[in-house]
């Protein structure tokens, strides 16, 4: 972690124009979010007469009561909690049985099966986006929670992390439980699930981020109002920007939406950057 | 073997001598139990919709029914669309915009905050937190950025009595806006893997750097660049795959528009798909993203195993 140990000699200048720099992009990233907060708390009249009044008194709470009052926002928040909770909790079901089976146990055809989930990695959801709808639509699917929930119980990404960890952990454990003529499941549950406990918290919290902020799927399969998720639902309202209720009520609907996922964010900060960084690198 | 099984539990794990001739790796039908809930998901909702979608993308399909087998008409009629030709470049300029920025940046910020202070972990947080909000406030944040007379671009050109570029409506700086977006929520990333390759440095080579007297930008050369150059690598790839992916951004923020010079692959087949509902051609064109992004998936993966070959 620490900075290579040379010498100091000329190094104030190099070292003032790095922070300059470093200085100059930290405000570029909060710089907008700020912005963002400023207008939720400003009344759209003012706003629009003068948008320096940003930077001065009165402030109002009137947009935030505005964003609260609309029920919908209510139940999309509701609607997200279900399909990324359920979506997590499928993921984690389905990936930790798959990982078990591929790292501990044989059965005919393991090997090739393993590879072609490792293809799936490669398929991009819009590969299959088209067909995927189709065969909603003749289902009846769409409008409904497990239209929302199931796509994603297809990725190949969590098998492929468990499998890893699976067999990661020493084989002698679960030999000396079978050797004590444990099923195969109690071996599994008993004494090899609870040894995961990390990468369950790595991939619950990728999966339920992902799931939080999918935008393309909800949009094509979730057309009724009552069933977007927050962010379809968020942009369904930013469409007739200028001339909706105003941008102060807007701004204060972003940081409604986006505050608890930070706030969420600040506190697992360590599992959520492994996670997503895991994840690209797979 | 009695000796074993009387054993505490803990204790067994530490025996390093396997279990003679038990069968518990024997291939067996019933391990394959545990595997067929995922598989069940993965076949039917994963590869049966490609090949699906392999095979619509020859036919004129609407909703509900494929119809009657075009052959390549499909990709014809693509290859003949002024528009999805337009979404094709559109998406390579996209990547080509934002890829290097994103690597760039990333790196820079890596080298300048892998340190101990505390400093250094609040503006690592302050980097990486843009990454976890969602393309819809992203989108509402750097439209209000941008938006002319209100925005905070106008307003502080205002200060200067200057008039702000026209990031979303200027044809020529549409898409350069979106950039700006997409560097802006997706930077954490390269960050933190450029982070992680640079604590894999051993510090010991460093500080022999240091006793010969070399200075920062030669270490920086020749000691820290080579050894992340696979990282460096592995970093334009994945984000070549993510960005080739846009929607979102340019959906939310100019509708593909002006004149679609901001609609990328994804809004192509969206608007094919599920707003003109043509399926065949919305899967012809998802096929050509497919396999572009198929050719960076695999540019990865010998990334990925080369290293796992030399370690």
């Amino acid at each position: 972690m620490s900075a290579p140990a040379i010498s100091i000699k000329g190094r104030a200048f190099g070292d003032r124009v790095l922070l300059a720099l470093v200085i100059l992009l930290s405000i570029a990233m909060i710089a907008p979010v700020l912005w963002v907060i400023g207008l939720s708390l400003k009344d759209n009249a003012e706003l629009m007469a003068d948008p320096n009044s940003v930077f001065r008194l009165p402030y109002t709470l009137r947009n935030y009561f505005n964003t609260i009052g609309t029920s919908s926002v209510f139940l999309w928040v509701l609607n997200s909690i279900i399909v990324s909770g359920g979506l997590t909790l499928g993921t984690l079901v389905l990936s930790s049985l798959a990982g078990y089976g591929f790292a501990r146990l044989n059965f005919p055809g393991k090997n090739i099966l393993f590879v072609i989930v490792l293809f799936g990695l490669a398929v991009p959801e819009q590969a299959v986006l088209v067909a995927r709808h189709q065969i909603f639509s003749i289902l009846k699917f769409h409008n409904t929670y497990h239209g929302l929930i199931l796509p994603g119980l297809s990725a190949s990404f969590g098998v492929f992390l468990m499998t890893q960890y699976f067999k990661a952990i020493p084989k002698e454990l679960d030999e000396a439980a079978m050797l004590d003529n444990a099923s195969r499941f109690r071996t599994f549950w008993k004494v090899l699930l609870p040894l995961t406990v990390p990468a369950q918290a790595t991939l619950g919290i990728f999966t339920f981020l992902g799931a939080w902020n999918d935008y393309l799927w909800p949009l094509i399969s979730a057309t009724r109002k009552d069933m977007y998720t927050l962010t379809v639902g968020m942009a369904s309202t930013q469409t007739n920007f200028a001339q909706s209720e105003g941008i102060g009520f807007l701004m204060a609907q972003a940081v409604f939406a986006g505050a608890p996922i930070l706030i969420v964010y600040l506190f697992f900060q360590k599992y959520i950057v492994t996670a997503v960084s895991g994840a690209a690198v797979r | 073997m009695a000796d074993r099984l009387t054993m505490p539990r803990t204790a067994m794990a530490t025996v390093s001598v396997r279990a003679p001739s038990v069968d518990i790796y024997a291939p067996q039908w019933r391990n394959f139990v545990f595997v067929a809930p995922f598989l069940f998901f993965f076949t039917t909702l994963l590869i049966f919709p490609l090949l699906w979608g392999m095979w619509l993308s020859f036919h004129k399909a609407d909703t509900f029914s494929s119809g009657d087998f075009v052959g390549l008409g499909n990709y014809v009629r693509l290859f003949h669309d002024k528009v999805f030709l337009q979404s094709v470049w559109n998406t390579f300029y996209f990547v080509l915009l934002t890829v290097p920025t994103l690597a760039l940046i990333g790196l820079f910020l890596a080298l300048c905050l892998n340190r101990r202070t505390r400093t250094a972990a609040v503006l690592r947080t302050l980097f990486f937190s843009s990454s976890v909000l969602s393309v819809t406030i992203v989108t509402l944040i750097w439209r209000i950025v941008f938006i002319p007379n209100v925005g905070l671009l106008s307003t502080i050109y205002g200060w200067f009595g200057a008039t702000a570029p026209a990031f979303i409506s200027d044809p020529s700086l549409a898409m350069i806006g979106i950039a700006i977006a997409t560097v802006w929520w997706c930077i954490g990333l390269p960050m933190m893997l450029f982070l992680s390759a640079l604590q894999q440095i051993p510090q010991d080579v460093y500080e022999a750097a240091a006793l010969d007297n070399a200075n920062r930008w030669q270490t920086l050369r020749s000691i820290t660049l080579p050894s992340i150059k696979r990282t460096f690598i592995l970093v334009i790839i994945i984000q070549i795959v993510l960005q080739f992916q846009l929607f979102g951004q340019a959906w939310l923020m100019t509708r593909g528009g002006p004149n679609n010079l901001t609609k990328p692959i994804v809004l192509y087949i969206y608007d094919t798909a599920f707003r003109r509902w043509d399926l065949g051609m919305g899967a012809a064109a998802s096929e050509v993203l497919f396999i572009l992004i198929l050719i960076a998936a695999m540019a990865q993966y010998l990334v990925t195993r080369n290293k796992a070959d030399q370690t």
